[in-house]
């Protein structure tokens, strides 16, 4: 068995939650305040932005997949602009997959926080403003540490959701060793030249991964709801 | 003084409604607001801490929260509010609470002592009784030395032994920072023990102002006990017609005529009265 765990080539799984840990971090900067607006605002446009974010989950990833080649290839409009500010080349590259799968994973974050942002008691929010303290400071020292489910549903889900990328990761990224061949993709391969061995280790690595991470996110949230008595109150 | 004369449309209880109120309220005095639910009395409050917008001007001494095209946030308002259903960050502790307001250990201290707190200092909101809960909802309030407080029907949800102990406190609090304060109520008893003014509002608008006993005793100077009711029920008892009526939380019998009793039904309002000369107080 030790033999064996010696011989897995760990550099795809390294990929996978470098990718994922990556995502993570940029949509959890971006959609906070955009899931703080979404949870406050009565705006008519409110319906259209849920669904323009929504999309991601209902969305073929080949479709999603598509329009990233299509908009970020180095003769696309984006694709130059990016090429001549940043001198990065997006498609088939790490950096490429990360923007990617912030597209991919966006409503896995933002509707776990816009609910989280929604379940709070609003008088309570009120009753910050009203003591004097900004919204920036409601939502660091009130909303969020009251909403703890919610926030690691939203980040433990979004990281989860961007190990399990398969679709759009083969088309923008590729699979390039060390650069963009992550866990789905190698599995993806291995299966295709019949290494059924392989291909089942690296399935129950990412079985028993996945299964952990959701535990602890569920245990977690338990205790929390049992902690904070309710929500709302 | 503080000057308010504020609009403001909105759906009331009865579709949609004029809110125009016009008000100059002395510096420390006890304004309670009153009226039937519906009739603007918690969006003029909100209006009044900058949670909702209006037209109009509010002064509140030298300095102007509202004007037309100008309204200040309710972040430099200075305002303490008491919500209905005490709003306590429910992540901190109850000193916290206090101190997340104003980092005054010494005022967080004096306030949870003289509302009898100090040993739940270290306690979770959740961990505590309606009660409790409205009064550290009463300190946080207090914590950063209001120039106005506002009180939306602080009491409404608790009980009546717990509500008259709160409301020796808001008086206790009232008399020592003198703080001009507006609250929210329908409790007689409460509005007359505390307020110093008392407002009514009927859909929108200021309908009688006045102290306590001249807006709240209609039976003054007529020597007659006078009561409103709700009619429950009209029994016959032989000859005689019985009446079931509901007075405030109590039921009484009342002896009425045949003729009374086919002009009434169930549900009526209406209005018991008896002279009164020597009444016995028991």
């Amino acid at each position: 068995m030790l033999e064996l765990l010696k011989t897995i080539e760990w550099t795809p799984f390294i990929l996978s939650f470098e990718l994922a840990a990556a995502t993570t971090l940029i949509l959890f900067a971006i959609s906070l305040p955009l899931a703080w607006y979404l949870s406050q605002t009565n705006s008519k446009t409110k319906p259209f932005l849920e669904a323009l974010m929504a999309l991601p989950i209902v969305l073929p990833p080949s479709v999603l997949g598509f329009y990233m080649l299509v908009l970020l290839s180095p003769s696309s409009v984006i694709g130059t602009v990016i090429h001549e500010l940043f001198n990065v080349q997006l498609l088939f590259s790490f950096s490429g997959l990360v923007v990617a799968s912030c597209f991919y994973s966006l409503p896995f974050m933002i509707q776990p926080l816009q609910s989280g942002f929604e379940s709070l008691n609003k008088r309570m929010l009120e009753a910050s403003y009203i003591s004097g303290k900004s919204r920036w400071t409601t939502i660091l020292r009130v909303a969020l540490p009251n909403m703890k489910p919610a926030l690691m549903t939203a980040v433990i889900i979004t990281f989860a959701h961007t190990v399990g990328e398969f679709g759009v990761v083969l088309m923008v990224g590729g699979s390039i060793v060390g650069e963009t061949k992550v866990a789905s993709v190698a599995i993806y391969e291995m299966v295709e030249i019949m290494d059924y061995t392989g291909a089942h280790i690296y399935a129950a690595i990412m079985i028993g991964m996945s299964f952990t991470v959701l535990l602890s996110v569920y245990i977690f949230n338990h205790r929390q709801r049992y902690k904070l008595g309710g929500l709302s109150s | 003084m503080i000057h308010i004369d504020i609009t403001k449309s909105l759906f009331g209880s009865g579709g949609m409604m004029e809110l125009s109120v016009s008000l100059a309220i002395e510096e420390g005095s006890f304004v309670v607001l009153t009226g039937v639910s519906g009739s603007g009395k918690t969006t003029l409050l909100r209006i009044l801490a900058g949670l909702e917008s209006a037209e109009g001007v509010i002064r509140v001494g030298n300095e102007r929260w509202l004007e037309t095209g100008m309204a200040v946030a309710p972040q430099q308002r200075r305002i303490g509010f008491v919500f209905q259903e005490y709003a306590l960050f429910s992540n901190m502790s109850v000193e916290e609470n206090l101190l997340f307001v104003a980092n005054d250990t010494e005022l967080a201290t004096y306030l949870l002592e003289i509302t009898e707190l100090h040993m739940l200092k270290d306690r979770r909101p959740h961990s505590l009784s309606g009660g409790q809960q409205q009064r550290v909802a009463l300190c946080r309030a207090m914590m950063h030395r209001p120039k106005l407080l506002l009180m939306d029907e602080p009491l409404s949800a608790l009980d009546a032994s717990m509500r008259h102990t709160l409301q020796q406190e808001i008086a206790l609090l009232h008399r020592e920072f003198q703080t001009t304060t507006i609250m929210v109520s329908h409790d007689p008893s409460e509005i007359y023990r505390l307020a110093s003014r008392v407002v009514v509002l009927e859909a929108g608008h200021i309908v009688r102002e006045g102290s306590p006993k001249e807006v709240l005793l209609q039976t003054s100077g007529s020597q007659k006990f006078a009561f409103e009711g709700e009619l429950l029920e009209i029994l016959r008892a032989d000859v005689i017609f019985i009446a079931v009526v509901a007075i405030g939380q109590q039921l009484v019998e009342v002896v009425i005529s045949e003729y009374e009793a086919q002009h009434l039904k169930a549900g009526d309002r209406i209005r018991v009265s008896t002279k009164a000369f020597a009444p016995m107080i028991g």
